[in-house]
């Protein structure tokens, strides 16, 4: 972040709204634009705040970043902004992804994202002739069922100006949570261990088979059938909450989510976990999820804990303990270890206890720790010990004096070259209609934080914020005969909720925003499960409603 | 590089610095109180001044750059009168209240009036000029009384946070700090990240949260890494009697120094909120052994107020052993009658690597399915 920050000619932020959801680097940015001289290019249907520091504001119609982005590309191939070194030396496949990008000239780009044609040649050239561009997403380019596409496209364009690899330059997706990043790393995907090492590779199969004292095939033992590791991928949570329904998921452990809150479709997610066999939950505070668990366990906030946590660059930092375990409440590695030993006891023939990291007696979290290390290439040299010496470790960093690695693909990608992907723009899965005539986007608040269960418990962010807003155009809000503040009702095909309206023309006419902090009025009653084919993420920025007043 | 002498010491130095960044470099003491290493000096408060030889006046070491042969001197008489007369300065017009100021012992007046033994003078003012606790942010304590005018907290909303909502009304001796034209905080766009709060070298800006809490020397502190956001702000925790009352910022966090947001902050009051789960709690049937009692359409789920199906579905607190024995024979029985990929497991984007490497292994090595997922599609 700080060499964007520092050495970025101009950014490209699209689908970030980043003062409210990465504040502190949202400041970086400001700084940047106002101190430096950074052009910046914010695309975002929303007048959000970034927007105030922008050289230039495209407000797209939500769903259309494809046909923008590769309307982009149309106009620095037309204008020969592209770093063809670069794409010569390092990439391949671009005759075919140039094919693709030329079926989009600007004024057909401009009918479908309803952004004017000089806005797009203004952008096309910020973007292009500043170099390095830094461009920044999250969760803006990834909910929509075509995630993927949209980030592949972005690629592209990095791809094609020859700023990958480069201080200020890249792809930079910022990452919601404190430690999403290490969960992935941590192996918390249903595809890979940890460091993304594949779960259908026989060689990685045989490695944690290894470790952690597992046959790699079945065995017969006692005229029992002992399976050892799956070499099938697993279910993403989309998939594993609908599958409660027709029988294929009986059991969840819940370590610290709120799917009511955060997945789509409230009240079908309330409707699956109804049926489940049994739900454990892991938790520091009753939740809207905690009313169907079977066995609540009480865990402890990040004050009450000693571990990591890996930042949105990769940066693997210490979180240390403060003050002393709240209540009965235990530590949750002590807790995941408990419930591993007592499975594992009634199953011993399962594991070989002879093998290095079968075991689940771990003296402490730096213990653990090493355990990663060894199993881990990325997180090799990692050790809880040179992190309290004070170093400052980014992975990959496989050795213990290997000093990290603060940017990626320097020299080259891994998979040697960078391929282009013809990538073509599809429509959202729910588009607005007689009956449901507006269209929907979601997302997070400055003063909340996700499914709300911390923030709504802080007095003074309540103070601030303390009640669900809608956010509605002022044009909208007269046809509706809104004056002032006033309740509204969204309707989806999902379900309604009830709330106070925010008459901004921070959203554009036509279109509504909710957030999900606040139970009794969560935009997720409304969103839809539509997902991305690839990475299983749910379309929460396009759902169509109606608005009507209370 | 320039020839120059500090105190009579010959000292080589870059051009284009200031006086007191060669003094910086050198280990030389110079007193500062409106600069700091992460603004742009203003040179107003007149702490850092040295006497340049042939200068008609002292000089503000943070402003003034270096040249060839300068002769710089910065503990003389002259400098250490002119100094102790601009603490006195700024001390008549602060109140007298130490004794109950929440940043005693952290206070950087406090520090230079003990330095150089300034006390208020007789003549000084008496009475407050300004409301106490004046603005209504919700974090923010404002006390204009005891602020000196060094613009500090200007800078940082301008230069660190980029929102300038602070600004200088007036002038001379009715000059005063107000946010936006004289409004409150939240109406000039505050973003409540206090920033200025952390630069403030006095108590005219403190925390609400933690006001009457305690004083530095009465908490631990203890870094380390921010619970919210993917950004990775370090700060310190400031701990009393094993309670969390506040944070503060760390110069030395990498990623973010000292800036920090509303929620980073402002926003750790969860930890010791009343509702914290503190102890295992298990529904009634599985203690009776009995099935799950079933939606039949009477009866709804709610938090175990419902008592239709003879209060099966209650909640009952449990021992640790209790809950964790029934946890594990579940898991183990559905697994032994549907098979291991029909258990799911949800690890925690908000939890450790160290725990998430946990649940991964106990997915897939004690159960044996790669059902495992987060919320970072959410």
């Amino acid at each position: 972040m700080d060499d964007v920050a520092k050495y970025a000619k101009a950014f490209f932020i699209i689908g970030s709204n980043t003062t409210e959801q990465h504040p502190v680097f949202g400041t970086m940015l400001r700084r940047a634009v106002k101190f430096r001289g950074a052009k910046l290019v914010v695309a975002d249907p929303r007048r959000i705040d970034i927007t105030d520091f922008a050289t230039l504001h495209l407000r797209q119609r939500p769903g259309t970043d494809i046909a923008l982005i590769n309307g982009l590309m149309y106009i620095i191939l037309e204008k020969g902004w592209q770093d063809q070194a670069f794409i010569d030396e390092r990439t391949e496949g671009f005759d075919e992804f140039k094919a693709t990008v030329m079926q989009y000239p600007p004024d057909k780009v401009s009918e479908t994202t309803g952004i004017p044609v000089e806005q797009l040649y203004e952008a096309a050239e910020i973007i292009g002739v500043n170099k390095p561009t830094a461009v920044m997403w999250a969760m803006g380019i990834t909910q929509h069922i075509v995630g993927v596409r949209n980030v592949m496209d972005l690629g592209n364009l990095q791809m094609l100006l020859g700023n990958m690899g480069k201080p200020g330059g890249g792809v930079n997706p910022l990452r919601g949570q404190n430690n999403v990043q290490g969960a992935c790393d941590m192996g918390g995907l249903p595809n890979v261990f940890t460091a993304y090492q594949s779960v259908t590779n026989p060689e990685v199969i045989e490695k944690f088979s290894k470790a952690w004292g597992l046959d790699s095939g079945p065995r017969t033992v006692d005229g029992k059938t002992v399976r050892g590791l799956s070499s099938t991928v697993g279910l993403t949570v989309t998939e594993m909450m609908p599958g409660i329904l027709y029988g294929r998921t009986h059991s969840l452990y819940i370590l610290g989510e709120d799917p009511v809150m955060s997945d789509p479709d409230t009240k079908h997610i309330r409707h699956c976990l109804e049926q489940i066999d049994f739900l454990l939950l892991q938790e520091i505070f009753p939740s809207e999820t905690s009313v169907y668990a079977d066995v609540l366990l009480p865990g402890v906030t990040f004050a009450e804990k000693t571990g990591t946590f890996t930042n949105t660059e990769r940066r693997v930092q210490m979180v240390r303990k403060a003050i002393p375990t709240q209540g009965d409440a235990r530590d949750d590695w002590w807790i995941i270890s408990q419930i591993a030993k007592r499975i594992l006891a009634g199953t011993s023939e399962r594991v070989q206890t002879e093998a290095p990291y079968s075991s689940w007696d771990y003296a402490d979290q730096s213990a653990i720790m090493s355990e990663i290390n060894a199993l881990t290439p990325s997180y090799g040299g990692i050790t809880h010990k040179r992190l309290e010496a004070g170093e400052r470790l980014q992975w990959p960093c496989p050795t213990a004096d290997h000093p990290g690695t603060p940017i990626l693909h320097t020299k080259q990608f891994t998979r040697g070259r960078g391929k282009f992907a013809p990538i073509d723009h599809v429509p959202p899965a729910e588009r607005p209609d007689d009956d449901y005539p507006m269209l929907l986007s979601t997302g997070r608040v400055l003063y909340h934080w996700h499914g709300g269960q911390m923030t709504r418990r802080a007095k003074g962010l309540m103070e601030v914020y303390g009640e669900a807003l809608i956010e509605m155009n002022p044009n909208d809000a007269e046809k509706l005969g809104l004056n002032g503040k006033n309740m509204v009702r969204v309707t989806s095909r999902r379900g309604m909720i009830e709330a106070q309206a925010w008459v901004t023309d921070r959203v554009p006419p036509g279109m509504v925003y909710a957030n999900f902090h606040f139970p009794n009025a969560s935009a997720n009653e409304l969103t839809h499960a539509s997902l991305d084919p690839v990475a299983k993420i749910p379309e929460y920025k396009i759902s169509a409603v109606k608005v009507e007043l209370v | 590089m320039i020839n120059l002498k500090i105190n009579g010491q010959p000292i080589q130095a870059e051009p284009g610095k200031t006086i007191l960044q060669v003094t910086k470099e050198h280990g030389i003491h110079v007193p500062t109180l409106c600069y700091h290493k992460d603004l742009n000096p203003t040179g107003n408060c007149r702490m850092c001044v040295v006497e340049v030889k042939g200068g008609r006046f002292l000089s503000a070491a943070c402003v003034t750059p270096i040249w060839e042969g300068m002769e710089i001197q910065t503990q003389s008489e002259k400098v250490t009168k002119d100094r102790k007369l601009t603490l006195e300065l700024m001390l008549a017009n602060h109140p007298q209240d130490c004794i109950t100021c929440d940043v005693s012992g952290e206070c950087e007046l406090q520090d230079l009036a003990y330095e150089y033994k300034a006390a208020a003078p007789a003549w000084g003012s008496k009475g407050t000029r300004y409301p106490v606790d004046s603005d209504p942010n919700p974090f923010i304590r404002v006390d204009m009384n005891r602020c000196i005018l060094c613009r500090r907290c200007v800078s940082a909303c301008a230069e660190i946070q980029v929102r300038d909502v602070w600004g200088v009304a007036k002038r001379g001796f009715d000059e005063v700090i107000v946010p936006g034209a004289g409004t409150t905080m939240l109406e000039a766009r505050c973003e409540s990240c206090g920033q200025c709060v952390a630069y403030c070298p006095t108590g005219a800006l403190s925390n609400k949260m933690n006001y009457g809490k305690a004083r530095a020397h009465q908490m631990t502190k203890v870094t380390t890494t921010c619970s919210y956001c993917g950004v990775g702000c370090q700060f310190d925790l400031l701990v009393k009697n094993e309670k969390v009352i506040g944070v503060q910022s760390n110069p030395n966090a990498p990623v973010n120094g000292m800036a920090l947001c509303v929620k980073g902050r402002y926003g750790y009051d969860y930890i010791h909120h009343p509702e914290r789960l503190k102890k295992p709690k298990v529904r009634r049937y599985l203690l009776e052994g009995k099935k799950k009692p079933r939606d039949d359409g009477q009866w709804t789920m709610d938090n175990g107020q419902s008592s239709t199906v003879n209060g099966l579905w209650d909640w009952v607190e449990t021992e640790w052993d209790v809950a964790l024995e029934i946890t594990a024979k579940k898991f183990a029985q559905i697994r032994n009658d549907f098979g291991a990929d029909s258990m799911g497991f949800l690890t925690s984007a908000k939890c450790t690597n160290e725990e998430n490497y946990l649940m991964n292994k106990l997915a897939r090595q004690v159960v044996g399915t790669n059902n495992i997922d987060h919320c970072a599609r959410l």
